[in-house]
């Protein structure tokens, strides 16, 4: 089997052009390996050849990754690389985006890329889900074994051989779920599962859950009557005919819509978008998923202060968590900026 | 928040919920009179606010209108 061509990208400091004083060091080639670079092709034996070294400053990268990005771009094109190794990068944030960062530019182009880092650099979530990372030490004390599983990992992705799930090869879940066809059928291997957890054994399970972030309790409002409300809902009630074209699904967008004098949503003047429901209640009655009769009604018996005069939507189906929070992130400060004490969210 | 899958959302972090209806009409029944229908609302909007008022240290399901 020919050798792989193997490309490494290392920072100033790995690739021995500095310390912190060389941080903006730009990006550059050099022929062969550099640094760890030569663990790493002994690790790979003759299987692969470390035919490059890119080396950039931490600061020069991660400061500008467009542009670094670019010229990872660029020069893997011009190595005719075969697979990029990156890092390891342990727990250094700044080395951490550019090692990823490089990685997703090799992937873009089709070569398979791979790095490694510790679980706490910021580098994992952020590219975890465009290239494989593995997990390190927090520091280079674990360069030695790390360099050997990144060249294992390297040479399989170079031959383009099958990586199966996360759990059982060692790299940072992807959070993306291939359909495989394995031996024994789903029923046995759960009932393995089963088994193992009730004799307090290690199990991997086969479907990770994401993890749930809980908020403390916002404090209670000191005085409800007098408290400024405001509304959002999940369940896609727009003004009919959706003016502002609002995503039906995998929501990435919010609107807020006039409120101000309205004493209900009226039946035919706002409609369901949401994908997720049957919308015909909703449409026969706006106020079933949006609850503005009621809220008028009480808030004319003074059973709170005033209500904002907007409503917020957005289509809660199927929206990734990272995309909900971000969006709960906007509506928050704006809400604040409006002088908000409390909100109602119905939920579909 | 007003939900008719009020466990889910306390354990997915939701830390005021008031149990609605049914998924596509949280706020309300169809399948009753208008009269019946507008109290469970009134009920529920009710129930919301004194949420917001309640002190709670961890998600808490409030019940609704009935």
């Amino acid at each position: 089997m020919a050798s792989l061509r193997v490309v490494h990208y290392v920072n100033q400091f790995f690739g021995r052009i500095g310390a912190e004083e060389a941080g903006d060091h730009p990006f550059t080639v050099r022929g062969g390996p550099i640094g760890p670079g030569i663990g790493l092709q002994k690790e790979l034996g003759d299987a692969g050849q470390v035919v490059a070294t890119f080396i950039c400053g931490d600061n020069r990268a991660a400061t500008d990754l467009e542009a670094f990005g670019a010229a990872v771009t660029a020069a893997l094109r011009e190595q005719r690389a075969d697979v990029l190794v990156a890092g390891p990068a342990f727990n250094a944030g700044r080395y951490g985006l550019a090692c990823g960062e490089a990685c997703a530019r090799a992937a873009a182009l089709g070569i398979p890329a791979v790095t490694a880092m510790n679980a706490e650099n910021p580098g994992v979530d952020l590219y975890r889900a465009k290239t494989y990372v593995l997990p390190t030490t927090p520091t280079a004390l674990g360069m030695n074994e790390t360099l050997g599983r990144l060249a294992r990992f390297a040479i399989r992705l170079g031959r383009h051989e099958v990586i199966g799930a996360a759990a059982v090869e060692g790299y940072y879940g992807k959070g993306v779920h291939r359909t495989a066809i394995l031996d024994r059928p789903a029923a046995e291997r759960a009932l393995d599962m089963l088994v193992a957890r009730m004799a307090g054994q290690k199990f991997a399970t086969e479907l990770t859950l994401p993890a749930v972030e809980h908020v403390a309790p916002a404090a209670p409002l000191a005085d409800v009557a007098s408290a400024r409300i405001a509304l959002i809902t999940t369940g896609g009630i727009v003004p009919k005919g959706n003016p502002d074209g609002l995503k039906q699904s995998n929501s990435t967008e919010w609107r807020a819509y006039p409120i101000a004098g309205l004493e209900q949503l009226e039946p035919g003047k706002y409609e369901s978008i949401h994908s997720g429901y049957d919308a015909s209640a909703a449409n026969s009655n706006p106020n079933y998923v949006m609850p503005l009769d009621a809220v008028r009604e009480l808030q004319h018996a003074h059973a709170f202060g005033d209500l904002d005069e907007r409503y917020i939507v957005t289509t809660g189906v199927g929206t990734a968590v990272v995309e909900a929070r971000r969006m709960g992130r906007e509506i928050a400060a704006q809400l604040k900026e409006r002088g908000v004490n409390g909100v109602i969210l119905t939920a579909t | 928040m007003i939900t008719a899958l009020g466990p889910v959302a306390a354990d997915l972090g939701a830390n005021r919920v008031i149990r609605g209806v049914k998924i596509p009409h949280p706020c309300g029944d169809p399948t009753l009179e208008p009269a019946g229908d507008h109290a469970l609302r009134i009920g529920l909007v009710r129930a919301a606010l004194g949420a917001l008022g309640e002190k709670i240290d961890k998600a808490t399901l409030f019940r609704g209108a009935s």
